[in-house]
């Protein structure tokens, strides 16, 4: 709103917003996007910041296994394409929504859903398989890191899959009303920043440490 | 029971975790208990729980979130202070064959425990509740945009608070410093609670911090009254955004860090450790990361809030308000690039340290700007000496000083002389006690009868203000004359005793700094007792400029009826000047978000994993992360978040405020 303050003293200024306060309405309706961008933000600066730690001790193997001993990129690939395919899901389900189809909604969550949990399914095998190599978080700073960043991303996905159950359970109970949309879209952000953190992960830490 | 029955259900907990064998403890927890139960009993015999609890604790409204967290930083400030007035009187008679009266042991715990709780549970506490309580009421707003989410930050950071607190009574604190550096942190050289209490207690209190910044930053972009663009936005405003951006910038690292360190302490991964490739100067790094811009980002709304109060007292608008704008937003980015300049003496090399020592003194160019923005304001103006006005020349004199040691410590060959000297510790104290501190209590006099409805009592006020003031060169001058000599920060006892005059008159100076906290209690005290006599009957009590003042003190819970229409950056002179009109009648029913008790539950059940986190017991641990769980997945599932105030009631709440003065 543009008000210009040329009226002369005592011509009538609007002092008051007196119409029906819609704009108070809607506690944080556009703030909540806004506010769940700020957050991801925030979010990507603690993988900004394990991604820098990973950096400085990337090659810091005390003695013990190297990125190529020890990285299965089959597996990796699979994971990878698993998270990436899952993105594609959520995004076969955002249209449904706005043309405010439960059904398919809910499917394609749903998919979105079986493909994040089996992207989790398989790091947890990758990690047992590495611990039960020697290759713990404890071995080395290198391990450590690589542990770590992998992880809070896995446990990150594992948060999103929870939300995604209470989604679907709440779009049951009360179909696709403009507070639940609001949630799936916040929820789609998360996912796909995470399918973003991923990309990282798998170009910086698997990738690059293989060539390396 | 058998002994591993006992480690399962207790963890580490034993007889000896009590320290029923120290007398300073044991008197304290004595004094502590007592009073607590006094409060406790006082608040059950006058039936209190049920109106505390219904209008306090599970309140959204941000004016009472901004209260309790102000209630918190004063209460934790007596503990902070408690702890310097400890450290004082044992480095004044600590010479030679005296050993003083503090073990070693407890004095490492006291230095930590008093850096920690002063930044993290005072300025941090006393800086949110004020944006909180205030920046809304600026911006024409009725609440922030989460007002949920504002009543679990308060509550995270006083989860905080108690777990620290618990390290009084039940295990011991840190020994490591308030900045906890690996690898002394880590499990080899700090096996006991300490460290644990530390990390869990901040890691808490930093993801309300974290959470309350987003919630801020979203109402100043989202919820500002119409007409109200960002460059009419109250100064106070822009710092506060500058400095809750900042914040969403910086905690990331230092969750980061703490949290790395917490896994090379529980699960013996090797981040910060001397072994298997550990880099514990990352630690550094990554804390300094966080620690730098973090005096800023208390500093800033310091800085917004002498903005205020100069252009009120003064009369004038503020002096080059956009300049000032800009002087905010350029600091914010500089502050980001900084943090080495906390250890230079790591061996960076040249390059990189003098990049970081000039980036370090470009940041006085800004602030100098705002300087002389608050000098040329009160030229010409026609200045009122009330207490908040004198804070505010109290705060010019002291932290220019405090602003030129900084310089002279950015200088890197100079800082390799006076790194973790007494020296650096002047230095901060110099600008977070005359740039924060001064700055809180200004505005704490300042707005505190918007608050509550009257002022505070102001011969008291003035016993707080000479006693922080005199009291404050008086201590931290002799600290800089010695830390220049070479004395060492964090020591335990001297024995060279020429030196000892200086911590004397250091403990003196503590000491008249202690007439100013108990003044500044009894101007509150005698505020309330004389309350008739200091009520602020207009709602506008220092002939204010910005809209905080064109609602009634206290605010009603909605604080405007009708949401105000912006034409000029001092609103409500504007207002005023050109004979403004209360709207009548036709009140309409007000949307409000409704109290939720979630915030108290999920808090104490953070409390709980810290706890048992602490401690090792695991199953404590578990069960309450598990009810975390729970309890903010079931929470999505309450729709029903808020609630009207109907028309009527509105209309009774306005006829009942005092009839505003100007303009009616």
């Amino acid at each position: 709103m543009t008000h210009r303050t040329t009226a002369a003293p005592g011509a009538a200024i609007t002092w008051h917003h007196l119409d029906a306060d819609d704009h108070d309405h809607d506690h944080g309706g556009g703030a909540t996007v806004l506010g769940f961008w700020i957050y991801l933000m925030s979010d990507a600066l603690i993988f900004a910041s394990l991604f820098a730690m990973f950096g400085v001790v990337s090659t810091s193997y005390a003695g013990g296994p190297v990125p190529r001993q020890i990285f299965d990129l089959p597996l990796v690939a699979l994971n990878t394409a698993l998270l990436l395919a899952s993105s594609i899901t959520f995004g076969q389900a955002m249209p449904h929504m706005e043309a405010g189809r439960i059904g398919p909604t809910r499917l394609w969550l749903a998919v979105t859903g079986v493909l994040g949990a089996a992207f989790v399914g398989v790091e947890l095998y990758e990690f047992s398989h590495l611990i039960a190599e020697g290759a713990g978080p404890q071995r080395s700073a290198f391990l450590s890191a690589f542990f770590t960043l992998v992880g809070t991303h896995g446990a990150h996905v594992t948060v999103g899959l929870i939300w995604v159950v209470t989604m679907l359970v709440q779009i049951g109970q009360h179909g696709l009303t403009g507070e639940i949309r609001r949630r799936v879209v916040c929820l789609s952000m998360f996912w796909h920043f995470l399918d973003i953190i991923w990309i990282g992960v798998f170009n910086f830490v698997y990738l690059y440490g293989v060539i390396r | 029971m058998t002994e591993t029955t006992l480690k399962t259900i207790f963890g580490r907990l034993g007889w000896e975790s009590f320290p029923i064998h120290e007398p300073i403890l044991f008197g304290t927890f004595v004094v502590v208990a007592l009073l607590g139960l006094a409060i406790v009993g006082a608040v059950t015999w006058f039936r209190l729980w049920g109106y505390l609890w219904k209008e306090w604790f599970t309140s959204v409204d941000h004016k009472k979130i901004g209260i309790m967290y102000v209630i918190l930083g004063i209460i934790m400030l007596l503990r902070g202070f408690a702890d310097a007035l400890m450290m004082r009187a044992q480095q004044a008679i600590a010479f030679g064959a005296n050993e003083g009266y503090l073990p070693a042991h407890h004095y490492d715990q006291i230095f930590t425990a008093h850096g920690t709780i002063m930044i993290f549970f005072v300025a941090i506490p006393l800086v949110v509740g004020l944006i909180n309580f205030v920046m809304p009421l600026q911006i024409g707003a009725r609440d922030v945009a989460f007002p949920f989410l504002n009543n679990l930050s308060f509550w995270l950071t006083a989860a905080g608070a108690v777990l620290t607190m618990t390290s009084l009574f039940i295990g011991e604190f840190a020994r490591t410093g308030w900045l906890s550096y690996a690898p002394l942190a880590g499990l080899a050289y700090s096996p006991d609670t300490g460290v644990d209490y530390y990390l869990w207690s901040l890691q808490i209190a930093g993801v309300g911090t974290t959470l309350s910044a987003i919630n801020m930053v979203a109402t100043i972009i989202k919820m500002r009254a119409p007409g109200m663009t960002m460059m009419k936005l109250p100064v106070f405003c822009w710092t506060a955004l500058c400095s809750n951006v900042l914040a969403i910038a910086i905690f990331p690292a230092l969750t980061v860090a703490f949290f790395l360190l917490m896994l090379d302490r529980y699960v013996g991964t090797n981040f910060f450790t001397n072994e298997l490739g550990g880099a514990p100067m990352m630690y550094w790094n990554m804390v300094w990361i966080w620690g730098h811009p973090e005096v800023y980002v208390l500093v800033l709304p310091a800085f917004g809030i002498y903005s205020e109060i100069t252009s009120t007292f003064a009369g004038k608008r503020l002096f080059g308000y956009t300049s000032m704008v800009y002087a905010t937003v350029v600091i914010t980015i500089l502050s980001y690039l900084v943090w080495l300049h906390h250890f230079f003496t790591m061996g960076a090399g040249p390059a990189v340290n003098s990049f970081f020592g000039i980036a370090t003194m470009v940041i006085s160019i800004p602030t100098g700007a705002k300087v002389f923005n608050w000098l040329f304001t009160m030229y010409r103006g026609d200045i009122r000496f009330e207490l908040p006005m004198m804070w505010v020349v109290a705060f010019m004199l002291t932290f220019v000083v405090g602003g030129m040691t900084g310089v002279l410590l950015a200088i890197p060959p100079a800082d390799f002389v006076l790194h973790n000297s007494l020296f650096l510790v002047a230095h901060f104290h110099n600008t977070i006690i005359g740039g924060v501190v001064f700055g809180l209590f200004a505005a704490m006099v300042y707005w505190f009868p918007k608050a509550f409805g009257f002022k505070l009592d102001p011969f008291w006020g003035k016993v707080a203000f000479w006693g922080w003031v005199v009291g404050y060169w008086v201590a931290w001058t002799p600290i800089y004359v010695v830390g220049l000599m070479g004395t060492t920060r964090r020591v335990h006892h001297f024995d060279d005793p020429s030196i000892q005059p200086y911590f004397v008159v250091a403990a003196i100076g503590a000491l008249i700094i202690l007439v100013g906290i108990l003044g500044f209690v009894m101007s509150i005290v005698m505020g309330f007792v004389k309350r008739e006599e200091l009520r602020d009957t207009t709602g506008d009590p220092w002939d204010g400029r910005t809209l905080e003042w064109s609602t009634s003190s206290p605010p009603p819970a909605y604080n405007f009826a009708f949401l105000p229409v912006v034409h000029d950056l001092d609103a409500w002179y504007d207002m005023k000047a050109r004979g403004y009109q209360r709207p009548a009648g036709e009140f309409r029913p007000i949307h409000m978000p409704r109290n939720t008790g979630t915030g108290v539950i999920l808090a104490g059940l953070s409390l709980a994993l810290g706890f048992g986190m602490v401690w090792y017991m695991w199953w404590l641990a578990a069960l309450s992360f598990i009810g975390l769980l729970a309890v903010a997945v079931g929470h999505t599932f309450n729709f029903k978040r808020d609630t009207f105030i109907p028309a009527a009631e509105v209309a009774a709440t306005e006829n009942a405020r005092q009839p505003l003065a100007v303009g009616a």
